[in-house]
């Protein structure tokens, strides 16, 4: 399943500034994200996250610097050398972005039927596979409207990785979900990545995932609109040189610190 | 890389036990894995166990992973204890992962094809059921109206300048094409008639009562049921998609208070207005083309205004009344009945304009009879 891993980062953003007009959003983001690493994007709210996100799908240009996959120079592409690149990503966007009115099993078979050889069997076997691997197996029939909204985040996972990708993108993929669901996304992101080899990139800030599976990580701060720190968010917790990135990964403290300032507080 | 062809093979080791061999690459367009091949090979009676060996294979994709899936289902329903070994780790932990959670065995709901909907009863039921939902519907619009006139009401009026923005001078291109052209016809129409009687002059009063009376409202109607109807509904669907309506009904509002009265009062604001254009330019529409039948400007200025008389005026106003409030009830009904996807969303703009449609012609016809019997 995997292909030959040809050597370097996967993913390779160089000197990225992101801007709205002349509003900067962020600037200077340099990072790798190395093959089979689960990379999180985090930062606070309105810090430009999705933003990043965005931009490394190429939904958003960027006001200056590249991003490349696999050595290869997305931004500077082609059209038709884009879309051979995307052919091998799998996305899952915030609210879904399930067709409302295709049922899931048309959901999934439709990137199979737009970009696979398989024949209509084949598609019709790894519709039901995709849909079992995460854990709605049977659910063929329905509608995105007729089932709850974590079932849509999964039946998003798996029209996502229909195509068998090598980098699956995923933002906020547990807002809004229950801890016990969230977990079991994680598992399963966890699995796939695992299973398959694939290169993850997350946009989120729910701290258990991030601590359950992330192995490497770039914070965008809001203030000084830049990254301010790059590296596996377990040892950032505990090393970050930036206060913001600490807070942050702690909530904002300590949870003994915290109990400390209230009771000082009420004496 | 050895050249075994990509596929399996069932070897029957004893009256219990078979040995399915996988071998060679399963990916993409080998067409290794076909599970009906496999079925018509094994009998529940013959194989108690099945042990799947993987020690062949070469390259795998999804194509692996679904037809281990698909041996799995078959023989968890036909009771065969399956076992496997040299299976590639990542596949075997997908198929683990894939088969954590039993399938759903209960299918979704019935689906109707498209043949059911066109059955008599069928399209009855729909038609009744959209009756009734704008009769209840209509109602609530009074409710609301009324406690609006007691001073009792929460409707919201900082909108209702941009809806009569959107209803008014935005909609005046259009209605002044179909308008004149409108005009333009009925005097064709007319003439060529009244002509072979020497009476070509009465286009004037052809062209003045029939878009005074009827046309004039009739095809500003129908635009507006268009453009404005369609609006609303799309709207308030997608409000009700964004559950923008749950959170007005939850503050303890009505969303026909809130979201329908200012959008109804605003068609009904403009309507009348919109009408008094299109009649005056379906005349002058009219006018153009008498004129190039050697009628006169002069001549059919004079005659339009003998033939003009304030009932015709009247009629047609009172329509314009009529049509807006039953405009803004098709599309704001068909809007907050919406269902909350964007095919729901589609289905409402839809629904909104040919109920709007209807109505109108309905309304038109009781209209003209009630007319008629009054004599105005």
């Amino acid at each position: 399943m995997n292909s030959g891993a040809a050597p370097g980062p996967h993913i390779r953003v160089r000197g990225l500034t992101m801007a709205y007009g002349s509003f900067v959003i962020q600037r200077d983001l340099s990072f790798d994200v190395g093959r089979g690493d689960i990379f999180v994007i985090m930062g606070g709210s309105g810090c430009g996250k999705s933003t990043l996100l965005k931009h490394m799908l190429g939904l958003i240009e960027p006001a200056a610097g590249d991003i490349l996959y696999s050595g290869e120079n997305f931004t500077g592409a082609s059209a038709q050398q884009r879309d051979a690149i995307r052919r091998r990503w799998g996305i899952t966007y915030q609210t879904g972005g399930m067709f409302s009115a295709m049922t899931l099993a048309e959901n999934v078979a439709l990137p199979l039927q737009l970009y696979s050889k398989y024949s209509r069997r084949e598609i019709a076997d790894i519709v039901a596979y995709k849909l079992a691997l995460v854990g709605l197996a049977g659910y063929q029939a329905f509608y995105p409207a007729e089932i709850s909204g974590g079932m849509l985040k999964r039946a998003a996972l798996a029209r996502a990785i229909a195509l068998d990708p090598e980098i699956l993108f995923f933002d906020e993929p547990s807002a809004g979900l229950d801890p016990i669901s969230s977990r079991l996304l994680d598992d399963l992101i966890y699995e796939l990545k695992e299973s398959t080899g694939a290169t993850v990139v997350i946009v989120t800030h729910e701290l258990p995932s991030i601590f359950a599976i992330a192995t490497n990580s770039v914070y965008l701060d809001a203030a000084s609109r830049t990254m301010i720190d790059y590296g596996d968010p377990a040892w950032l917790r505990d090393h970050s040189q930036q206060p913001v990135v600490r807070d942050f990964l702690t909530r904002g403290g300590s949870p003994a610190k915290t109990t400390a300032a209230r009771s000082s507080h009420h004496e | 890389m050895s050249d075994t062809p990509a596929g399996f093979r069932l070897v029957q080791e004893n009256d219990k036990d078979a040995l399915l061999v996988l071998s060679g690459a399963w990916v993409q367009g080998s067409n290794a894995g076909d599970f009906a091949a496999l079925d018509g090979q094994l009998h529940p009676g013959t194989v108690a166990r099945l042990r799947i060996d993987g020690e062949a294979l070469l390259q795998w994709d999804s194509t692996l992973v679904a037809f281990l899936l698909q041996c799995h289902d078959y023989c968890a329903t036909a009771g065969i204890e399956l076992t496997s070994r040299n299976l590639p780790p990542g596949a075997a932990r997908l198929l683990e992962l894939a088969t954590t959670v039993p399938p759903r065995q209960q299918a979704a709901g019935p689906r109707g094809n498209w043949l059911a909907s066109l059955h008599p009863f069928q399209l009855l039921r729909n038609a009744t059921q959209i009756l009734r939902e704008s009769l209840a519907f209509t109602g609530e619009v009074s409710i609301a109206l009324t406690r609006l006139v007691t001073g009792r009401s929460n409707t919201r009026f900082q909108d209702f300048r941009q809806f009569v923005y959107q209803a008014g001078p935005e909609a005046l291109g259009i209605i002044s094409l179909t308008s004149v052209l409108v005009g333009m016809i009925l005097a064709y129409l007319g003439a060529v008639q009244l002509q072979q009687f020497g009476a070509g002059v009465y286009v004037a009063d052809l062209v003045s009562i029939g878009i005074l009376r009827e046309m004039g409202v009739l095809m500003t109607a129908v635009v507006m049921a268009g453009r404005t109807g369609a609006a609303y509904a799309a709207q308030l669907g997608t409000m009700q998609t964004n559950q923008e309506i749950d959170a007005i009904t939850t503050m303890g509002v009505s969303p026909v208070e809130f979201l329908v009265i200012p959008r109804l009062l605003a068609l009904v604001m403009v309507m009348p207005l919109l009408t008094l254009y299109a009649n005056l330019l379906g005349i002058v529409g009219g006018g153009v083309v008498a004129g190039g039948m050697g009628i006169s400007p002069l001549q059919y200025v004079s005659q339009t205004e003998s033939a003009l008389a304030l009932n015709h005026l009247a009629v047609g106003l009172a329509k314009s009344l009529v049509f807006a409030v039953l405009i803004a009830v098709a599309g704001c009904r068909a809007g907050i009945n919406s269902g909350r996807s964007s095919a729901a969303v589609g289905d409402a703009a839809t629904a909104a304009v040919v109920t709007a449609i209807v109505y109108l012609i309905v309304a038109d016809a009781g209209i003209n009879i009630l007319c008629q019997q009054l004599g105005i």
